[in-house]
C-alpha cells in the first residue's frame, strides 16, 4: 500500500474488517483489497466474515464487502461464497444487484463450476429494470463471451434485441463489441447485423459508438465471404466515416481511424488504397503513435507500381527521424513492406539491394540482423541478382564505416555477417577476389563479434579456393602461391581469438593451408581438391522444416534399437555395448549407391499409398523434389538480366537512380508489349477476328526484372501438415469454455454451507423447515416426471437449440422489444440458504421445461410457414406464440405483431391489496390428461408474504396433483416467500378426466403478511377457469396430412360466424393462434386453414374465412362437444376484435 | 477489463495506484516508473493512447491517459474496452473527484487517499466498469459519508488503534511537502459517449 509492504499487517486488517462500524469496516476492506492476494495465508479466515457482511441488512456493508472481495477473491472464497453472491443478484437494491452481478465474473474465473448454475440468473439480469444492473450483466457476459464466443451464440437474439432497444451508449458499445467477436463464428449473424449497425452509424452522434459500430461492421465484412458485391456500400460507408475520423483535428480520433482502417485493409485493400494521400499525410504527423499506425497501413497499400515511390518517401523519413525507436520501426517496416509475400511487389532487386545497403548507414540501429537476413535471402533466392549483390557486398566489406566503431554500433555490424557469407559463397561472381580477400583478412576484423569472425574465417577459405582455381587455370603458379602465403600470414590473428569457434576454425584452416602450401611447393595442382570442399549448392530451409520431416514407415522411435539392457550389467560394460551396436548399424544408415533403385521403388510405393489415402493432404511439388528428380542446378530457370540496367554501379549506389531506371525499363517493356500486341492485332485482323482486351496497364503487366526462385516454403519431402495449437494450456479463461445450452443436471448446484450461522438462523420464520419437508415430495415427483421428459428431449435438444438460432437468423424483420420482462424470482436475502438453492433449481428447471416442450414445435411451424410465404412477401408477419409473450422472450426474440399490443397469455385470477394472482394453463403432450397451471404471485404490499398455501376444491372431473399422503382438503404450499414488490411463479399439475367441456375450480390462497407492525393472516379466493382452448397444444401440421385428415370423414363439423370485425386477417389469425393454440396450415388470401391437437389426441381443424366485415369459422373435430365448446370460446375472442 | 489505474504527478510521484492483477511491490513501482516515462515524453496535443506497455499484459493492452494540470490519470485496459469510452470514464472520474472535493487539487489526493479510493470503487470494481453516471456515483458516496458521520467518523476510533498508528515506525514520514496547490482544472470536454 502506498509503495510499502504491509503484508505483516494482514491479520490486523482482518480485525478491522470485522469491526461493526461501517467507517472501520470500509477501511479494513480497502486495505485488504490493496494488499491481499492468493498467497496471503490469513485470507481463509475471512470467509465467514465476508459471508456475514454480504447478508448484512445495511446495503453499504454488503457493497463494501463485494467491492473488497472483487479484488482478492481466491478459488476457495469463490467456491464458498458463490451461492451467497448469487442470492445477492436478486437483491432488492439495484446498488447491490449490480455489484453482485459484476463480481460473478471474478467468481467464474476462480471457480468455473459455478458458471452453469449461475448462468440462468445472470441471463435474467440482462433484462433488469435498472440500467446499471443491466449494464453490469452485459459487461460480464461480454467478458465471458470474448474468451469463448461460441458458447454464447445462442444469446445473440437477446443481445440483438438489447441493441435495438437500448439507449445507453456504454451498453451499446459493449454489445457491439461482443457481436464483433461473435460474427466470425456465424456469418449469418453478420448479415443480420449490417442493417441496424449502418443505421446506428448514420444516426449516432457519439463518436465512441460510431467507432465501435464501424469496427464491428468491418468484422462482419471480414467474416462474410469476400465475394459479396452488395456489401461494397457498407465498406464504402465505413471507409468514408473513417476518413472523417482521420481528418478530424482530434488526435485520438485520427489514431483510432487509422487503427480501424488497417483492419479493413486486410480484406478490402482496394477501398483503402484510394486514400493513400491521406495516409502519407499522416506520416508527417507530429504524433509518433499516429505515424506508426500510418506505417502499418502502408504495408498493405503497396503495389508493384508504387512500391519504389513509397519506400523512397520512407527513406527520407528515416533520415529525418530523431528517435531511434521510431527509426528502427521505420526500418523494419521498409523491410516488411518490401519482403511481403515473397517479394511480390519488387520488380527490380538491384534497387532493393541498394536500399538495404543504404540502410546500413543508419546510426545505432538494433536491426542489423534484419538487414543481414534480407541480404542473404535475396542473394540466395534471386539467382540473377547474385553478381550485383556480390559486388555490393564486397564494397561493404571494403568500406571502413561498418568496422569503424563496431563496438558502439554493434547492431549494424551484423550486416558484415551477410556480406562475408555472400562474398564467400558466390565468390565466382567477384570482380576482384583478391582485393576482397585482403579486406576480409584485415587486422581490424578481429574487433568484430565472435560469430561474425567465424563466418569470416570460413568464407575466407571459400574465397581462397576460388582464387586458387582462377590462378591455376590461368597458369599463374606464383600468383597462387602468393595467395597461400597471404593466408598463412594472416590466419594466425584468428587463431589467437578468444572466441572458441573462431579459434577452432582458424587453426583447422591454417593447417589445411599449410598443407596446400607444401603441395604447391611440389607443383601439385590443388585447386580442384580445395574447391571440392565447397562444392554443391546451399539451399534455404524453412524454419519449421525439421519438425515436419515425417517419421519414415517402420521406424519406431520409442522402440529399443537393441535388447533392453538388464540392470545387472555393470556400468563400464554399457558404453562398449552401445558402440558395438552402432558399428553394426552404420551400413544400414547409409544406403550405398546400389540402393538407389530400391529407394526409388519404395518412394514410388509410398507416393502411391499417399495418393490413395484420403487423409493425406498432397503438397504442391516442393523445390526439393525437383532437385531430387534432376540433380544439379541447371534446371532452375535463370532469367536474363535486363542489360539496360547497368550491372555495376560504381561505389555505393544511391537507390534513387533505380527509380528512374526502372521507370525507363517499364516504359520500354510497355512499348515492346504494345508492339507485340499490334502485331497480334494485325494478325487477328487478317483472321477477321477482333481482340476484345483493351491495352490497360495493370499491376500484372509490370514484369519483374529478376525472378524470385523459391516461392513455396522450403519443406522436406512429404512434410506433414500440422496445425500446432497455439493456445496456452495455462490460460485461465479456458476453464470457462463451458457449454451453457445444456440443461442443468441435478448434480450441478452451487455448494451450500452445511451449518448455518447463528445470525442467519435468527431469521423470523421458524416454520420454514416444516413447509419445506412437505414441499419436497411433489418436487421429487415433478422432478422425475421432468427427467423423463428430459430424457426424451435430450437428443432433440441440441438440434432444437441450433434450430432456434437458425430460425432467428433466417428471419429478416428485426424483433420488436419484449412485451414484459420476465418475472424476477427473488427471495428474501436472509432466507435460509437451503430453500434458496432449491428454489433456484426449480426456477432453472422450470425455464428448461419452458424451452423444451412447446416452443420448438412452434418454431418448426413458423419456419414452415415462412418457407411457404417466402414467395409472397418477405416481411410477412407471424403469429406470436403463446410462450414468448408469457415472459420468455429470451430465446427467440421473435417478431411480434407490430400492430398488436403486447399480449400475455397470463390472465388475471384474483387480486387484493396484498397480492395479485395471474395464471396460465398449458397442456403437455407427454401426459395425456394433465395440464400445468403456472400461477404468478405478485406482492403489491409493503410487507413480506410468507407461509402461502393454495387449496383447491377438486371436482369429479379435475383434480389437483397433491403430494402423496396429503388429503384433498389440505392446502399445497407455495415454495417461496415474497418480499415487497417481488413476483414469482409457482407451477401446479392438474389431472383432467374429460376435456370436452370447460371447467371451473374454486380455490383459496392463504398467507401471512408480515411487516413492522406485526403479522396478519390473509386469504384470497379465486376461480381457476379451464377453457377448452387450454387443453389444446399448438402442433404443426403439413398440408398433405391435413388434407388426409379432412378426407378421412370421421370428423364432425360445426361452424360459427361473427360480424363487425375490423381487424386485419393477419392479426385475426395471430389472435387465434395465440389464444387458442392453433397453428396455420395454409393461407390463401383471406382464407386460412388451421390445426391443433388436444392433450388427449383430438384433432381440431378449422377453416377461417374473412368477408367484408365478418369472419366465419368452420371447424371439424373428432369430438363434437369439444368442437362446439371451442367455437363458443373462439366466438367470444373474436367478438372483442 | 481494466488492468490498472495509475495517477501520478508531473514528477512521477504516484498519487493513486490501483492494480486489478497481482504484481509484487517492485514490479508495481517499475510499472509506475516506466509508464511515467512513456507518458511524460508525449505532448499535450497528441493522442491519448499508447500501445505496448511491456510490463502489463502485452499486445492486447493499451494505456489510455489524460493529463490534468499537475496530474496524469492513466488506465491500462485490454481490447474489450472501448478506447473513447475509457477516455470518457477518466473524465467522469475526475469530475466526480472535483464534485466530492469541491475543486480537487493534488493535495486532496495526497491527504484523502482513502476517499479517492472509495470514489474509484464506485466507478470501477474489480477491473470492470461499475457505474458511469456521475450523479449516481456522487449520490452513493454522499450516502456513505453520511453513514460514516452518523457513526462518529474516525475520531471514534479505539485508543488502541490510535496509539498503534503513532508507534508504527514508518521509514520516512514525509515532511515539508512542497507542492504547488494547483487545482486540477477540469475542462469541459466534449463527451464521446
Amino acid at each position: 500500500m502506498l509503495g510499502y509492504d504491509i503484508s505483516w499487517a494482514a491479520f490486523n486488517i482482518i480485525e478491522v474488517m470485522s469491526a461493526s462500524k461501517f467507517t472501520f469496516k470500509r477501511i479494513g476492506y480497502l486495505a485488504a483489497s490493496q494488499s491481499f492476494h492468493e498467497g496471503t495465508d490469513v485470507i481463509m479466515l475471512t470467509t465467514n466474515q465476508i459471508r456475514k457482511d454480504l447478508s448484512s441488512p445495511s446495503q453499504y456493508d454488503t457493497g463494501v464487502a463485494l467491492t473488497g472481495l472483487s479484488c482478492f477473491v481466491t478459488p476457495d472464497l469463490a467456491r464458498d461464497l458463490a451461492n451467497d453472491i448469487m442470492t445477492l443478484m436478486s437483491h432488492t437494491k439495484p446498488y447491490i444487484r449490480k455489484k453482485a452481478v459484476l463480481i460473478m465474473y471474478k467468481v467464474f474465473l476462480k471457480y468455473p463450476e459455478s458458471l452453469r448454475p449461475a448462468f440462468p440468473r445472470l441471463k435474467e439480469k440482462l433484462e433488469d429494470p435498472d440500467p446499471g444492473v443491466q449494464s453490469a450483466a452485459v459487461n460480464v457476459i461480454c467478458e465471458l463471451a470474448r474468451r469463448n464466443p461460441k458458447n454464447y451464440l445462442s444469446l445473440a437474439p437477446l443481445f440483438f434485441k438489447l441493441m435495438t432497444s437500448s439507449t445507453n451508449n456504454w451498453v451499446l458499445i459493449k454489445i457491439i463489441k461482443l457481436f464483433g467477436a461473435l460474427t466470425p463464428l456465424e456469418p449469418r449473424l453478420g448479415k443480420k447485423l449490417i442493417e441496424p449497425l449502418t443505421n446506428l452509424i448514420h444516426s449516432t452522434s457519439a463518436m465512441s459508438l460510431l467507432y465501435e459500430c464501424v469496427n464491428t461492421v468491418i468484422a462482419v465484412l471480414i467474416s462474410l465471404s469476400s465475394g459479396m458485391p452488395n456489401h461494397s456500400a457498407s465498406i464504402q460507408l465505413c471507409v468514408q466515416k473513417l476518413r472523417i475520423l482521420i481528418e478530424d483535428s482530434d488526435q485520438n480520433l485520427k489514431y483510432l481511424g487509422l487503427l480501424a482502417m488497417s483492419k479493413i485493409l486486410k480484406t478490402h485493400p482496394k477501398s483503402v488504397q484510394s486514400h493513400k494521400d491521406l495516409i502519407l499525410q499522416c506520416l508527417d504527423d507530429k504524433d509518433e503513435s499516429i505515424r506508426l499506425r500510418a506505417l502499418d497501413l502502408l504495408y498493405g497499400m503497396v503495389s508493384k507500381k508504387n512500391l519504389m515511390e513509397i519506400v523512397k518517401k520512407l527513406m527520407t523519413h528515416v533520415d529525418k527521424a530523431e528517435g531511434t525507436t521510431y527509426r528502427d520501426e521505420l526500418l523494419t517496416k521498409i523491410i516488411d513492406i518490401c519482403s511481403q509475400s515473397n517479394y511480390q511487389y519488387i520488380t527490380n532487386f538491384e534497387w532493393y539491394i541498394s536500399i538495404l545497403v543504404e540502410l546500413t548507414r543508419l546510426e545505432g540501429t538494433r536491426h542489423g540482423h534484419l538487414i543481414a537476413a534480407q541480404m542473404l535471402d535475396v542473394a540466395i533466392r534471386v539467382k540473377a541478382i547474385r553478381k550485383f549483390a556480390v559486388s555490393q557486398m564486397s564494397a561493404l566489406l571494403d568500406s571502413a564505416h561498418l568496422l569503424a566503431s563496431s563496438t558502439q554500433r554493434n547492431g549494424i555490424c551484423e550486416v558484415l555477417y551477410a556480406a562475408a557469407w555472400i562474398c564467400g559463397e558466390f565468390s565466382e561472381h567477384l570482380q576482384e577476389p583478391h582485393h576482397t580477400l585482403e579486406a576480409m583478412l584485415r587486422p581490424r576484423v578481429t574487433t568484430l563479434p565472435g560469430h561474425i569472425q567465424a563466418v569470416y574465417v570460413q568464407n575466407v577459405v571459400k574465397l581462397y579456393a576460388s582464387i586458387l582455381q582462377q590462378k591455376e587455370q590461368a597458369g599463374e603458379a606464383e600468383g597462387a602461391q602468393a595467395v597461400t602465403q597471404l593466408m598463412v600470414d594472416r590466419l594466425p590473428q584468428f587463431v589467437q581469438s578468444a572466441d572458441l569457434e573462431v579459434q577452432e576454425r582458424a587453426s583447422c584452416i591454417l593447417q589445411l593451408v599449410k598443407h596446400i602450401q607444401k603441395l604447391q611447393a611440389k607443383d601439385v595442382p590443388v585447386a580442384e581438391e580445395v574447391s571440392a570442399l565447397f562444392a554443391g549448392e546451399l539451399n534455404p530451409v524453412a524454419p519449421k522444416a525439421q519438425k515436419k520431416v515425417p517419421v519414415p514407415e517402420g521406424l519406431d522411435l520409442d522402440a529399443w534399437i537393441n535388447e533392453p539392457l538388464s540392470d545387472s550389467e555393470s556400468e563400464d560394460e554399457r558404453p562398449r555395448a552401445v558402440f558395438h551396436e552402432e558399428e553394426q548399424r552404420r551400413p544400414k544408415h547409409r544406403p550405398s549407391e546400389a540402393d538407389e533403385e530400391e529407394l526409388a521403388r519404395r518412394r514410388e510405393a509410398r507416393k502411391q499409398e499417399q495418393a490413395n489415402n484420403p487423409f493425406y493432404i498432397k503438397s504442391s511439388p516442393s523445390p526439393q523434389k525437383r532437385y531430387q528428380d534432376t540433380p544439379g542446378v541447371e534446371h532452375i530457370p535463370v532469367v536474363q538480366i535486363d542489360l539496360s540496367v547497368p550491372l555495376k554501379v560504381p561505389g555505393l549506389p544511391m537507390s534513387d537512380q533505380y527509380v528512374k531506371l526502372e521507370e525507363e525499363r517499364r516504359h520500354r517493356q510497355k512499348l515492346e508489349k504494345d508492339k507485340r500486341r499490334k502485331k497480334r492485332k494485325e494478325k487477328e485482323k487478317k483472321g477477321k477476328r477482333r481482340h476484345s482486351s483493351l491495352p490497360t496497364e495493370s499491376d500484372e503487366d509490370i514484369a519483374p526484372a529478376q525472378q524470385v526462385d523459391i516461392v513455396t516454403e522450403e519443406m522436406p519431402e512429404n512434410a506433414l501438415p500440422s496445425d500446432e495449437d497455439d493456445k496456452d494450456p495455462n490460460d485461465p479463461y479456458r476453464a470457462l469454455d463451458i457449454d451453457l445450452d445444456k440443461p442443468l443436471a441435478d448434480s450441478e448446484k452451487l455448494p451450500i454451507q452445511k451449518h448455518r450461522n447463528t445470525e442467519t438462523s435468527k431469521s423470523p420464520e421458524k416454520d420454514v423447515p416444516m413447509v419445506e419437508k412437505k414441499s419436497k415430495k411433489p418436487k421429487k415427483k415433478e422432478k422425475k416426471h421432468k427427467e423423463k421428459e428430459r430424457d426424451k428431449e435430450k437428443k432433440k435438444e441440441k438440434e432444437k437449440k441450433a434450430e432456434d438460432l437458425d430460425f432467428w437468423l433466417s428471419t429478416t424483420p428485426p424483433p420488436a422489444p419484449a412485451p414484459a420482462p420476465a418475472p424476477v424470482p427473488s427471495t428474501d436475502e436472509c432466507e435460509d440458504a437451503k430453500t434458496e438453492a432449491q428454489g433456484e433449481e426449480d426456477d432453472a428447471e422450470g425455464q428448461d421445461q419452458d424451452k423444451k416442450s412447446p416452443k420448438p414445435k412452434k418454431k418448426k411451424h413458423r419456419k414452415e410457414k415462412e418457407e411457404r410465404t417466402k414467395g409472397k412477401k418477405k416481411s410477412k408477419k407471424q403469429p406470436p406464440g403463446s410462450e414468448e409473450a408469457a415472459g420468455e422472450p429470451v430465446q427467440n426474440g421473435a417478431p411480434e405483431e407490430e400492430q398488436l399490443p403486447p399480449e400475455s397469455s397470463y390472465s388475471l385470477l384474483a387480486e387484493n391489496s396484498y397480492v395479485k394472482m395471474t395464471c396460465d394453463i398449458r397442456g403437455s403432450l407427454q401426459e395425456d390428461s394433465q395440464v400445468t397451471v403456472a400461477i404468478v404471485l405478485e406482492n403489491r404490499s409493503s410487507s413480506i408474504l410468507k407461509g402461502m398455501e393454495l387449496s383447491v376444491l377438486d371436482s369429479l372431473n379435475a383434480r389437483m396433483a397433491r403430494p402423496q399422503g396429503s388429503s384433498v382438503h389440505d392446502g399445497v404450499p407455495v415454495p417461496f416467500q415474497l418480499p415487497p414488490g417481488v413476483s414469482n411463479e409457482a407451477q401446479y399439475v392438474f389431472t383432467i378426466q374429460s376435456i370436452v367441456m370447460a371447467q371451473k375450480l374454486k380455490g383459496t390462497l392463504s398467507f401471512i403478511a408480515k411487516n413492522d407492525e406485526g403479522a396478519t393472516h390473509e386469504k384470497l379466493d379465486f376461480r381457476l377457469h379451464f377453457s377448452c382452448s387450454s387443453y389444446l397444444i399448438t402442433t404443426p401440421c403439413y398440408s398433405d396430412a391435413f388434407a388426409k385428415l379432412l378426407e378421412s370423414g370421421d370428423l364432425s363439423m360445426s361452424s360459427i360466424k361473427v360480424d363487425g370485425i375490423r381487424m386485419s386477417f393477419q392479426n385475426l389469425l395471430a389472435k387465434i393462434c395465440f389464444h387458442h393454440h392453433f397453428s396455420v396450415v395454409e393461407r390463401v388470401d383471406s382464407c386460412a386453414s388451421m390445426y391443433s391437437r388436444s392433450i388427449q389426441g383430438h384433432h381440431v381443424c378449422l377453416l377461417v374465412k374473412k368477408g367484408e366485415n365478418s369472419v366465419s369459422v368452420d371447424g371439424k373435430c373428432s369430438d363434437s362437444t369439444l368442437l362446439s365448446n371451442l367455437l363458443e370460446e373462439m366466438k367470444a375472442t373474436l367478438a372483442k376484435c | 477489463m481494466i488492468q490498472a489505474i495509475l495517477v501520478f504527478n508531473n514528477h512521477g510521484k504516484p498519487r493513486l495506484v490501483r492494480f486489478y492483477q497481482r504484481f509484487v511491490k517492485e514490479i508495481q513501482q517499475q510499472i509506475v516508473r516506466e509508464t511515467f516515462h512513456l507518458v511524460l515524453k508525449r505532448d499535450d496535443n497528441i493522442c491519448n493512447f499508447l500501445e505496448g506497455g511491456s510490463l502489463i499484459g502485452g499486445s492486447d493492452y493499451k494505456l489510455i491517459y489524460r493529463h490534468y494540470a499537475t496530474l496524469y490519470f492513466v488506465f491500462c485496459v485490454d481490447s474489450s474496452e472501448s478506447e473513447l469510452g475509457i477516455l470518457d470514464l477518466i473524465q467522469v472520474f475526475v469530475e466526480t473527484l472535483d464534485k466530492c472535493f469541491e475543486n480537487v487539487c493534488e493535495l486532496d489526493l495526497i491527504f484523502h487517499m482513502d476517499k479517492v479510493h472509495y470514489i474509484l470503487q464506485e466507478v470501477v470494481m474489480g477491473g470492470m466498469v461499475l457505474e458511469t453516471n456521475m450523479n449516481e456515483i456522487v449520490a452513493q458516496i454522499e450516502a456513505q459519508n453520511r453513514l460514516e458521520k452518523s457513526e462518529g467518523g474516525l475520531s471514534a476510533a479505539p485508543a488502541r488503534a490510535v496509539s498503534a498508528v503513532k508507534n508504527i515506525n514508518l521509514p520516512e514520514i514525509p515532511r515539508n511537502i512542497n507542492i504547488g496547490d494547483l487545482n486540477i482544472k477540469v475542462p469541459n470536454l466534449s463527451q464521446f459517449v
